[in-house]
C-alpha cells in the first residue's frame, strides 16, 4: 500500500501571525515538503493544479521535474491534473517527458476542475466539463498508446498522423487514476479503463465515498478488469497532529476556523465528526486511518492534506517527521493484517513494464468488455 | 385495493414560537390530508422547521455537503409526494433562510413536486411575492406549483380579514388543487438512484477505445 501527501497549493495567510509567504516562498516551501516526503520514507508526492490566486501550481510537471532531480525513489503525481481544461496533447507530452526525467516515478490523477472561470479562460464551457473529461481522456491514451494518431473531436482541432513526443518511456503510458468527489460518470470512466478510482474523501462524508467506491469496484468487475476487490482505489484524507491530542486542536483550531474552504462555517468538532479530518494523536490518526477500510475495502494509496490554510513550512516538516516516524510504519503494518494476496497493489513503472512484456503481441490492454 | 398512503412535506422557515407561518402551514396540511382522505389517500405529514437547521443549511452552503440532521431532511423533503412551503416575507422576498434552504438541495431533486406556496407578512401589500419572487423559484427546480398560492397578513387571523374570499377558503383551494396533484404523484414510491447513469453515456465520450 502506497502513502503520501496531496497539496492545494494554496497561497494562505498564517491567522496566528498575519504572515502571507510570498510566491517563491510558497513555492520553495512545497518542493521542500515533496522531499521530506521521500526522506520520511513515504511513497508519493502529488500536486494540484490551478490557474487562479491564491493558488501557485499552474505547472505541475515544472515543480515535478525539479523533485524528480531531487529525489529517487517517491512516485510524483498529481491531484489533480485538469483533463477538460487542459489540452491532451499538451498532457501527453508532458507526462510522458517527466516519465524520462523521472525514471518512470510518475503516475497521474485527472480530474474536472470545479472553478467555473477556469474553463472560459481556457476555451471551454464548464458545462460541458464531463464529455470534456470523456473525449480528452479518450485522445489522451491513444497519444500515448498508438505512435501516430488521427483525430477528430467536439473539442479540439483535429490532427492527422500526430505523433507525441517523446514516446512513453519503455513503451508504458503512465498510471492514471480518476478523482471525483460525486460524479458516478467519473467511477464508471475509470472502471472501464481499468484506472485507478480516486476519491477526496475530504470534504463529503463516509458514506458518501463509500458509495461512490463500491460503485466504481462494481462496475470495474463488470467490464472484466478482475473482481471488485482487484479495483484499484485511492483515498484523500486530511490530519493534524501533536503527541498530545489537546495540543494538537489547540495548534490546529485557529488554522481550521480561517481556512479557505470550510473556515468561518462548522466548528472543528463538526468537521471532524463528519469528513475524514482527525485533529489528535498519532495513536487517533491511525485508529481512523485504518477504519477507512471498513468502508471502502482494502485499498491501494492513502494521500493525505498536510501543507494548507496558512500552516507554517516548519510545522508542516514537523507533520511529515510524526507521520514516517509514528503513523505510516503502523499503518503499513496493519493495513497488510488479513489483505487478501488477490488484492493487487498500485501499479508501478515497473509492474507495468512488466505485464506488457507478459502480455501476447497485439493484445489489447484492459480490453474493454463493451463499448457502448 | 387499499390507497398507498402519501407523504406530504411541509417546510416553514417561520422563526419566532408561535409563528403565524407555522400557522399557515398546519392549516395548510391538515386541508391537503382531509382533501386526500375524501378521495380514500391516506397521508402522512411530515413538518420541518428550517430554524431547526438554520446553523447546517449556512454550513452547507460554506463547505458543500449537508450535515448528517440536514441531509436527513432534505431527503425526506424531496422524497415525499408533495410539498408545502412557507415563508414570511422579508424585505420584499422569502426569507434568507428558506431560499438558501432551496440554494443548498440538488437542483434536480424537486423536478415534478407537486407544490403549495405560501406566506406570511405584516400586510397585504406584500401578497405580490408569492408570485415574483418565490414561484419563479420553484418553477426554476421544474416543481408543479399550485396557481393558487396562499397569503396570510396579519389582519388574516382576526377581524380585519377579507370577508368575501377568506383564509380559510383560500387555503381549501389550494389544498385541493395540490390534493389532486399529489393523488396522482408516485414520486414517494419511486426508487431514486443517484448512481444511475442515463443510458445513452459512453464512458469514452463515443470515441473507439484504443488499441
Amino acid at each position: 500500500m502506497q502513502f503520501g501527501i496531496f497539496s492545494v497549493g494554496d497561497l494562505t495567510t498564517d491567522p496566528t501571525t498575519g504572515r502571507t509567504p510570498t510566491e517563491q516562498e510558497r513555492i520553495k516551501a512545497i518542493l521542500t515538503i515533496a522531499q521530506k516526503v521521500e526522506e520520511v520514507g513515504l511513497d508519493v508526492f502529488a500536486t494540484g493544479e490551478h490557474h487562479n490566486p491564491p493558488f501557485v501550481p499552474s505547472s505541475p510537471t515544472t515543480m515535478l521535474g525539479y523533485i524528480a532531480a531531487k529525489t529517487e525513489r517517491i512516485i510524483l503525481s498529481t491531484a489533480t491534473t485538469l483533463i477538460t481544461t487542459s489540452d491532451p496533447v499538451k498532457i501527453a507530452e508532458d507526462f510522458a517527458m517527466l516519465q524520462h526525467v523521472a525514471d518512470g516515478r510518475v503516475d497521474l490523477t485527472l480530474g474536472r476542475g470545479n472553478t467555473g472561470p477556469v474553463y472560459p479562460w481556457f476555451g471551454q464551457d464548464i458545462r460541458q466539463g464531463i464529455p470534456l473529461a470523456l473525449e480528452n481522456y479518450a485522445l489522451l491514451r491513444r497519444l500515448w498508446t498508438e505512435e501516430f494518431v488521427d483525430w477528430e473531436g467536439q473539442f479540439r482541432t483535429p490532427l492527422q498522423g500526430f505523433q507525441s513526443t517523446p514516446r512513453p518511456l519503455d513503451g508504458v503510458a503512465p498510471f492514471v487514476w480518476h478523482g471525483s468527489i460525486r460524479t458516478p460518470e467519473i467511477a464508471e470512466q475509470a472502471a472501464f479503463y481499468g484506472d485507478g478510482f480516486f476519491a477526496n474523501h475530504i470534504f463529503w462524508p463516509a458514506s458518501h465515498t463509500a458509495k461512490m467506491v463500491g460503485f466504481y469496484r462494481q462496475r470495474f468487475e463488470h467490464y472484466g478488469h478482475g473482481t471488485a476487490e482487484q479495483a484499484i482505489v485511492g483515498l484523500g484524507g486530511q490530519v493534524f497532529m501533536r503527541k498530545n491530542s489537546q495540543d494538537a486542536v489547540k495548534e490546529f483550531r485557529p488554522y481550521f476556523d480561517n481556512a479557505p474552504v470550510y473556515g468561518h462555517g462548522p466548528s472543528l468538532e463538526e468537521f471532524t465528526s463528519q469528513t475524514p479530518l482527525t485533529v489528535g494523536s498519532p495513536q487517533e490518526v491511525i485508529d481512523r486511518t485504518l477504519g477507512f477500510r471498513d468502508y471502502v475495502g482494502d485499498y491501494q494509496r492513502q494521500l493525505f492534506l498536510m501543507d494548507h490554510a496558512g500552516l507554517p513550512l516548519k510545522t508542516v516538516l514537523e507533520q511529515l517527521d510524526l507521520l514516517g516516524e509514528e503513523v505510516v510504519p503502523v499503518l503499513r503494518r496493519e493495513f497488510a493484517k488479513n489483505r487478501p494476496a488477490t488484492v493487487p497493489d498500485a501499479p508501478t513503472h515497473a509492474s507495468l513494464v512488466a505485464a506488457a512484456a507478459a502480455a501476447p503481441v497485439g493484445a489489447s490492454v484492459g480490453a474493454p468488455v463493451e463499448v457502448a | 385495493m387499499t390507497e398507498r398512503t402519501r407523504t406530504i412535506a411541509v417546510v416553514t422557515a417561520g422563526l419566532s414560537q408561535p409563528s403565524s407561518t407555522r400557522m399557515l402551514a398546519d392549516r395548510l396540511a391538515e386541508a391537503t390530508s382531509s382533501r386526500l382522505a375524501e378521495k380514500g389517500i391516506p397521508a402522512e405529514v411530515r413538518i420541518f422547521e428550517l430554524r431547526d437547521v438554520a446553523l447546517d443549511v449556512m454550513n452547507n452552503m460554506l463547505t458543500g455537503f449537508p450535515s448528517p440532521k440536514l441531509d436527513a431532511v432534505i431527503e425526506a423533503v424531496t422524497g415525499a409526494d408533495g410539498l408545502i412551503a412557507v415563508t414570511p416575507i422579508f424585505t420584499t422576498s422569502a426569507s434568507g433562510l428558506f431560499k438558501s434552504f432551496f440554494d443548498v438541495i440538488d437542483n434536480r431533486s424537486l423536478t415534478d413536486m407537486p407544490t403549495v406556496i405560501a406566506a406570511t407578512a405584516g400586510t397585504a401589500r406584500h401578497s405580490l411575492a408569492l408570485d415574483y419572487a418565490i414561484r419563479p423559484m420553484f418553477t426554476y427546480l421544474h416543481a408543479v406549483v399550485a396557481t393558487t398560492a396562499v397569503f396570510a397578513a396579519s389582519e388574516d387571523w382576526g377581524s380585519g380579514a377579507d370577508t368575501v374570499k377568506t383564509l380559510p377558503d383560500r387555503i381549501d383551494r389550494a389544498a385541493g388543487e395540490l390534493a389532486a396533484l399529489i393523488a396522482a404523484s408516485d414520486r414517494s414510491n419511486s426508487v431514486r438512484d443517484p448512481f444511475t447513469i442515463d443510458a445513452s453515456f459512453s464512458p469514452t465520450g463515443g470515441f473507439q477505445p484504443s488499441i
